[in-house]
């Protein structure tokens, strides 16, 4: 079977959703910044499911470096889903601006980058799927993580768009949006048990969801109907919480 | 962070220590005492609990795989079901199963579980080639049987008492189906039980499921399950949507009636007295996996599992007035488990002796654990013992007389400075 691109492929989630392609019978390109890193993994899914892995070294900050990195796979990829995900600090993020542009570049600005010219190609042969993985944090900006928020509703924004162009050639844009996640990323947070997923759940979530076209994705399930809520508070209101 | 295993009982706080590497892992092994390392937290008892608690679980890398010998090289936070998902469409099943696969390879070696087949294979120690353990000093110590054996005898059943299991190397074995040709045989008192598992001993997997509520010419009736796999080349194994408890049940929910009820409906649907059916490998080996956090229906204050055995001699006599005693209790036990075991092994603490175990669930409540004392004098007096994976409250003095090898492991422990470094609540209650 073809190839699955995943893009930010040290992160947890993006772990899970590969070992989860790679048990469905597809190969895997992993891509991520320093990639020797993720020798061991590789040959954890080579063992696991004998399917071919290959690594592929990427720096999403390096925007010139994308065209270059997508001629280089040999067999062009089935589908893309790109995990890159960088909470980063917002209280630096506020007054240190180098830290805000390196979230809403990580984010958004590479991510952005990178899909264009996957898009392009996907576009030209009619077939294909995106997924992005953006959150909940851009359904509404709040003051614990409004930097970062802020990168992922202009992703959100991106992915809705990049739909509404593809939907004519039959190439397929899934949003995905989690909610709470227990990885290295949450660490250390006390988060509320019942809505925080495993990554191994977000994994399986995003691989039936893309399976039938799903157009967004709220992973776990009840986010969708807790951001619902969210989204409702009036901005009046809004403003004086803390949540 | 707020901990707890199976039973839900107790529930403590206590510091979690991640690793990403062995350097890692051998500061936080030197900076601390009191470690215990924790795996998926399903025993069911406080043996993986304590002070400091070492998480295992995220080092679930499978390393190699042999196909020809069936040597399979996994770190130990792999759990059993993601071997089962990998492997058994390939034609390869776990030696050795506990009767649930969502533990983890370093739990199944520190708790030496054992399975349905033990009267035939053993222990899950048998399966293990070798592994790989961080001890006291930070050490990465190569262990198999042969060297060095006093360590694999301490591992193996040793409750992460040595050390901490980095990874390992098992043995799996050849099937050529999902399937296995079930046997169901009904019986009507304790020793038509016994003699069905004697009658039934050459098929290599067999477990009873008991009334435990039967009363006097009734008691030790049982559904006798045994069986071996099917020979159909049919292997797609895939891994099943399962139901879900969402919420602890009122504790009420479960009480003397409604676990009669239950086993009248459970005994009552079988008719005849032999029949046989085909199940497949979820079914047969792991019937309560198919129901998510199924630890939920004993309510908020949770249950533990009473696991004992006795020497085949005894087993008759010490059976029959345990069976007496809970159904004079009138505690309902939902679920109650029998099986005749093979020889034991030389590792240390491993619970499984030749003779007949019988595993009991009850619920955390008033009174229950005056039940489990009365039942440890039994035991004891019938020179049995009491399995630690499940125990959550057994006496120091009841733990010793069933463990003639206590002392090896303690002095082992001693001379290895195991005995301050790595401790649970459960070690520090029973003294090991």
């Amino acid at each position: 079977m073809s190839y699955v691109l995943i893009i930010g492929a040290k992160s947890d989630i993006a772990k899970a959703t590969a070992r989860e392609y790679a048990k469905h019978g597809y190969d895997l390109y992993l891509a991520a910044r320093n990639v020797s890193e993720l020798e061991e993994f590789v040959n954890d899914i080579t063992v696991r499911t004998q399917r071919t892995v290959k690594p592929v070294e990427l720096d999403i900050l390096n925007y010139e470096s994308h065209q270059s990195f997508y001629d280089q796979l040999g067999e062009k990829p089935l589908g893309v889903i790109s995990a890159i995900g960088y909470l980063g600090d917002q209280d630096k993020a506020q007054s240190d601006f180098s830290e805000a542009k390196l979230i809403m570049d990580s984010n958004y600005t590479g991510v952005v980058s990178l899909f264009n010219i996957i898009a392009d190609d996907f576009e030209k042969r009619r077939s294909g799927f995106i997924v992005g993985i953006s959150s909940v944090a851009g359904d509404r900006g709040r003051k614990s993580n409004y930097i970062y928020g802020s990168a992922k509703a202009a992703l959100t924004a991106y992915l809705s768009g990049l739909r509404n162009r593809l939907y004519d050639s039959r190439v397929h844009v899934m949003t995905v949006k989690p909610g709470f996640v227990a990885t290295k990323m949450t660490e250390g947070m006390e988060l509320p048990k019942k809505l925080t997923a495993q990554p191994e759940e977000v994994a399986e979530d995003i691989y039936k969801a893309q399976q039938k076209n799903k157009n967004v994705l709220y992973t776990k399930w009840m986010w969708h109907w807790v951001m619902l809520i969210i989204k409702a508070i009036p901005e009046w209101k809004f403003k004086g919480i803390s949540i | 962070m707020s901990l707890m295993s199976w039973g839900m009982y107790p529930k403590i706080k206590s510091s979690v220590f991640s690793y990403d590497n062995e350097k890692v892992l051998k500061q936080i092994i030197e900076e601390h005492d009191e470690l215990i390392p924790y795996g998926n937290g399903r025993s069911y008892g406080d043996s993986a609990l304590g002070a400091n608690i070492v998480n295992v679980k995220p080092h679930d890398y499978f390393i190699d795989f042999n196909e020809k010998s069936g040597l399979l090289h996994v770190q130990a936070g792999v759990l059993l079901s993601e071997i089962l998902e990998s492997f058994v469409p390939r034609g390869w099943f776990l030696k050795v199963t506990p009767g649930t696969k969502f533990i983890t390879v370093g739990g199944a070696i520190a708790s030496d579980v054992h399975g349905k087949n033990h009267h035939v294979e053993g222990c899950f120690s048998e399966c293990v080639k070798e592994f790989t353990i961080m001890t006291t000093d930070g050490e990465v110590v190569t262990c198999s049987k042969e060297a060095p054996p006093e360590l694999f005898r301490a591992t193996c059943g040793g409750m992460g008492l040595t050390g901490v299991i980095l990874d390992a190397k098992i043995y799996l074995k050849k099937i050529n189906s999902k399937y296995i040709d079930q046997t169901t045989i009904k019986t009507n008192n304790l020793k038509e039980t016994f003699a069905a598992f004697e009658e039934y001993k050459a098929l290599p997997y067999s477990v009873a499921w008991i009334d435990c509520l039967a009363k006097s010419d009734e008691i030790g009736k049982c559904l006798l399950m045994a069986g071996d796999f099917k020979d159909d080349g049919k292997l797609d194994y895939k891994k099943k949507g399962k139901l879900s408890i969402p919420f602890n049940f009122p504790s009420f929910a479960l009480n003397n009636w409604s676990v009669r009820a239950f086993n009248w409906l459970y005994y009552g649907k079988v008719k005849e007295r032999v029949s046989k059916q085909k199940v497949d490998i979820d079914t047969f080996f792991y019937p309560l996996d198919a129901i998510g956090h199924w630890n939920r229906i004993y309510g908020k204050n949770g249950f533990t599992q009473y696991q004992f055995i006795l020497p085949k001699y005894a087993s008759y006599q010490g059976l029959e007035e345990i069976l007496k005693a809970i159904s004079d209790s009138g505690k309902g036990s939902f679920l109650a488990v029998l099986k005749l075991y093979g020889k034991a092994n030389e590792n240390y603490l491993s619970f499984p002796i030749e003779g007949y175990s019988l595993a009991l669930d009850f619920k955390i409540e008033k009174g229950l654990f005056e039940l489990l004392d009365r039942l440890d004098e039994i035991v004891v007096q019938y020179k049995g013992r009491i399995y630690l994976t499940k125990d959550v409250r057994v006496s120091k003095e009841t733990f010793e007389k069933g463990y003639p090898q206590i002392e090896i492991f303690r002095q082992y422990r001693k001379e290895n400075k195991m005995d301050t470094k790595f401790q649970s609540l459960q070690s520090k209650r029973v003294g090991i």
